[in-house]
C-alpha cells in the first residue's frame, strides 16, 4: 500500500434531536497516495467540508476509521493528540477574512504552529516567519501588521504559510479559492501548485469550481449528500463523467465562450440538493436523477470499478461493475 | 418586433462620463473614473472586473444607493427615460428606483430583513410603489413567488427568510427586484454565493424573465462565464475605468485590450488543457488614493509602453461600437502584439 492517508467507512452524524440525524459523511472509503492531489467537489451541503475536517480531527468521528502513514488516528481528538498530529496533518481555510485572528499580527499567526515543539527560540521562529513570508510571495516586514491590512489574496497567502510552516505531510484544503477573485485564484493554485511540488505535499482540494480542481488534483471525487458517487483520474472524469451528477456539476459550469453557451440547450438541473436528515435506502440522487429507473429508489448503489484501466469507480446503476481481471 | 427595434436603437439607460470618489481617513479614494455605458431594452449588459474595480460603486451610483458623504458623485449623467437621475432626490414611492429600475445583490440573506415574513416584504414594495391595498398587495406576492417559480408560493409567502435555502433567497429577490415590472433589473454578482447548478437555474430565470417583459439586464459579474452564457454586450472595468467595450462575440474572440486577454487567461475553460496551466495576472490592481496618471493596467501589463506610463490612453474606436483603452491601437504604436492589434495596420 502507498497510500499516505486511508480513510474506512469514515461517517459523521449530527443529532438533531428528535430522533432526526443529519448524515452529513456517510460511509466514505477513500486512499490517497503520497504525493499526490486529490480534488473533491460537490454542491453547497454534500458534506465535504465536514469530511476534511473529520480527517484532520476537528471533528469527532462517529464511525470509520483514518489511517494516516499506516498508523490509525483516534476517533476523538485530545489536546495532546492535535499537539502530536498538527504537524503532520493542516488545514487551509476558505474564509481568508474569518480564520485569521484579527488580533494576532501576521507573524504571530504564522509563527504559532511552530511553539508547540519545545525548544523553539523566538528569534529562530521570527526567521523562519520571515522565510515563509517571502515564500508565499509576502514580505518579511509584513509580520507586524494585522490581517485587515491584507486582501483577500494575502491574506489566503498567510493562512498558507500558518498551515505550512510546521512542515505538515498531509493538507486539506478547504475551499482555499472560492472566496478570491479569477486573476488571484490563478495566483493562489498556482502557489499551491509549486509548495506541492517542492515540499512533497499530499493535499485533499475541496472545491465547488470543477474547472480549477482539474488543474490542482491528479484524481477527482464527487460528493452528494455525504457519500462518493465518483472518483477518477481528474481530466478523464472532467471530461467524460459517467455519474448523472457528475454530468450535471460539469455542464452547469458556464464557459466563458459565447458560441458554446448560444448552443447550450440542456437546461437547468431541477429542484436543489435533498434533505441529509434521516436519509433512506436507495441512490441519494435519485429525487432529481434525470436517468433514474426503478431500481434506484431501492437499491443503494455501491462505489465500484467501473474500467478496470483507468481505476474509475462510480456508484450509479446505469453502470454494471467491471469484471475482476 | 418593431418596438424592440426601435428600442435597440435608443438606450433605456444611458450613463456618460460618471466620476464617484469617497472620502476617507486616508484621502479621497476615486472609486470610478470617468464610466460611460449604455443599455437597451430587451439587452443584457455585462460589467466585468475584480473586487475593487468600481463596477459595484458604478450601478449603487444609478441606484442612488451611494452614502453621500463620504461619496460624491462629481461628474457625469445617467439618463433614464431622458432625464438624469444621477442627483435626484430618494424619497419614498421614487418613482424611478425600486419602480422602473429594480435591483437585486449577491448576498441575499443580508438583502432581505429576517424578521420579517417574505410575502410581506414583497408587499410592502407593492404597496410604497404601486399603492396596493395590504390584501391585493399579499396575493401579488404570492404571484410573483410562483412566477419565479418557487413551489408552494402561498406556504412559502408566510415563511421568513431563513426557512429558505440560497437559491430560494435570490429567487425571492429577483421577485421582489420584478415587483414593479421595471424596465431594468440591475443584478450585482447575482450568483457569486450559488453553487453552479443553482446558478443555472437562476440565470435561466432571468433570462425568460427578460423574454416575457422585454426588461434590460445590467449583469455585473466577475465570471466570465456567466457573461458569455448572458451578455450581448460587456464592458471591463479595471481601476475605475472601462477599459474595453464591445459585443459578447467581439469581447471573446477579438478581444482589444491586455486586461482582458489576461482574464480569460487566468480562468480554467473546458477547451484548454490541463498541462497548459493557468496564467495569472502578475501583481495587483492600484491603489485608487492616488490612480496612476496613465494607463491604470500600466504595471501589470505586459505590453506596456514608455508612453503608458505618463499618458492616460483615450478610447480607440477598434471596429464599430468595439472600444478599447489602450495604446497599442493608436496608429504610431509598434505592431507587436498580434492577439491584440487586429484591423487596420496589423
Amino acid at each position: 500500500m502507498s497510500a499516505l492517508l486511508e480513510t474506512r467507512g469514515l461517517t459523521r452524524h449530527f443529532a438533531l434531536g428528535r430522533g432526526q440525524t443529519v448524515h452529513a459523511v456517510d460511509d466514505v472509503s477513500l486512499a490517497i497516495d503520497d504525493r499526490e492531489v486529490v480534488g473533491l467537489v460537490g454542491e453547497s451541503g454534500s458534506g465535504k467540508s465536514t469530511f476534511g475536517r473529520t480527517l484532520v480531527g476537528l471533528l469527532e468521528k462517529t464511525a470509520g476509521e483514518v489511517y494516516f502513514a499506516g498508523e490509525q488516528l483516534p476517533a476523538k481528538y485530545r489536546p495532546a493528540d492535535f499537539q502530536r498530529y498538527a504537524s503532520r496533518l493542516q488545514m487551509i481555510f476558505q474564509d481568508p477574512y474569518s480564520s485569521l485572528n484579527p488580533r494576532m499580527t501576521v507573524g504571530e499567526i504564522i509563527g504559532e504552529g511552530l511553539k508547540l515543539a519545545p525548544g523553539q527560540k523566538s528569534a529562530q521562529i521570527r526567521d523562519e516567519v520571515g522565510d515563509w513570508l517571502v515564500r508565499v510571495g509576502l514580505e518579511r516586514n509584513h509580520a507586524s501588521r494585522y490581517p485587515h491590512e491584507f486582501s483577500g489574496g494575502q491574506r489566503q497567502r498567510v493562512g498558507i504559510a500558518r498551515a505550512l510552516i510546521v512542515r505538515p505531510r498531509f493538507v486539506v484544503c478547504d475551499e482555499p479559492i472560492s472566496a478570491l477573485d479569477v486573476s488571484v485564484q490563478a495566483q493562489i493554485v498556482r502557489l499551491l501548485g509549486e509548495l506541492k511540488s517542492s515540499l512533497g505535499l499530499t493535499m485533499l482540494f475541496i472545491a465547488h469550481d470543477l474547472s480549477m480542481v482539474r488543474y490542482v488534483s491528479d484524481r477527482m471525487a464527487v460528493m452528494y449528500l455525504g457519500s462518493l458517487v465518483e472518483i477518477g483520474p481528474s481530466d478523464e472524469v472532467y471530461s467524460r463523467p459517467l455519474h448523472p451528477y457528475t454530468q450535471i456539476l460539469i455542464g452547469s459550469n458556464p464557459q466563458p465562450d459565447p458560441r458554446t453557451e448560444r448552443r447550450r440547450t440542456a437546461a437547468a438541473i431541477k429542484g436543489e440538493i435533498a434533505s441529509p436528515i434521516n436519509v433512506g435506502v436507495g441512490c441519494r440522487f435519485a429525487s432529481r436523477c434525470p436517468k433514474v429507473m426503478d431500481v434506484c429508489r431501492s437499491v443503494t448503489p455501491a462505489l465500484q470499478t467501473v474500467e478496470q484501466q483507468s481505476a474509475r469507480r462510480v456508484a450509479c446503476h446505469l453502470y454494471p461493475a467491471s469484471p475482476r481481471a | 418586433m418593431n418596438a424592440r427595434v426601435d428600442a435597440a436603437a435608443k438606450p433605456v439607460l444611458d450613463v456618460a462620463d460618471l466620476h464617484v470618489e469617497f472620502a476617507t481617513h486616508g484621502g479621497i479614494v476615486k472609486a470610478v473614473r470617468g464610466a460611460s455605458f449604455a443599455v437597451a431594452a430587451g439587452k443584457t449588459l455585462a460589467i466585468v472586473g475584480e473586487s475593487g474595480c468600481g463596477k459595484s460603486v458604478t450601478v449603487q451610483s444609478v441606484m442612488g444607493l451611494i452614502p453621500m458623504p463620504p461619496g460624491r458623485i462629481t461628474r457625469g449623467t445617467a439618463l433614464f427615460a431622458g432625464v438624469d437621475i444621477l442627483r435626484r432626490k430618494i424619497v419614498d414611492g421614487d418613482d424611478v428606483r425600486g419602480n422602473r429600475i429594480g435591483m437585486i445583490f449577491q448576498d441575499p440573506m443580508s438583502s432581505l430583513n429576517p424578521t420579517m415574513r417574505v410575502g410581506e416584504q414583497l408587499a410592502e414594495t407593492l404597496r410604497a410603489h404601486r399603492g396596493y391595498s395590504r390584501s391585493r398587495a399579499l396575493a401579488r406576492a404570492v404571484e410573483l413567488l410562483a412566477l419565479v417559480h418557487i413551489p408552494e408560493p402561498e406556504r412559502r409567502a408566510r415563511q421568513y427568510p431563513f426557512s429558505f435555502s440560497g437559491g430560494m433567497l435570490q429567487r425571492a429577490m429577483i421577485a421582489m427586484a420584478i415587483a414593479c415590472e421595471p424596465d431594468i433589473l440591475i443584478a450585482d454578482e447575482p450568483t457569486t454565493a450559488l453553487d453552479v447548478t443553482t446558478q443555472a437555474q437562476i440565470l435561466d430565470l432571468l433570462q425568460e424573465l427578460q423574454r416575457k417583459n422585454g426588461m434590460a439586464i445590467v449583469l455585473i459579474t466577475h465570471d466570465l462565464g456567466v457573461v458569455a452564457r448572458m451578455a450581448d454586450d460587456v464592458a471591463v472595468m479595471y481601476a475605475g475605468e472601462i477599459v474595453e467595450q464591445a459585443s459578447a462575440e467581439d469581447l471573446f474572440y477579438r478581444c482589444a485590450h491586455p486586461y482582458t486577454l489576461g482574464l480569460r487567461a487566468a480562468m480554467p475553460s473546458r477547451s484548454t488543457s490541463r498541462t497548459e496551466g493557468l496564467r495569472p495576472i502578475e501583481g495587483a490592481p492600484p491603489d485608487l488614493f492616488s490612480p496612476p496618471v496613465g494607463c491604470g493596467y500600466y504595471a501589470r501589463c505586459p505590453h506596456a509602453m514608455r508612453l503608458c506610463e505618463a499618458h492616460r490612453p483615450p478610447v480607440f474606436a477598434v471596429e464599430a461600437a468595439h472600444g478599447a483603452r489602450c495604446w497599442l491601437h493608436d496608429p504610431a504604436a509598434p505592431r507587436s502584439v498580434p492577439e491584440i492589434q487586429r484591423g487596420a495596420g496589423a
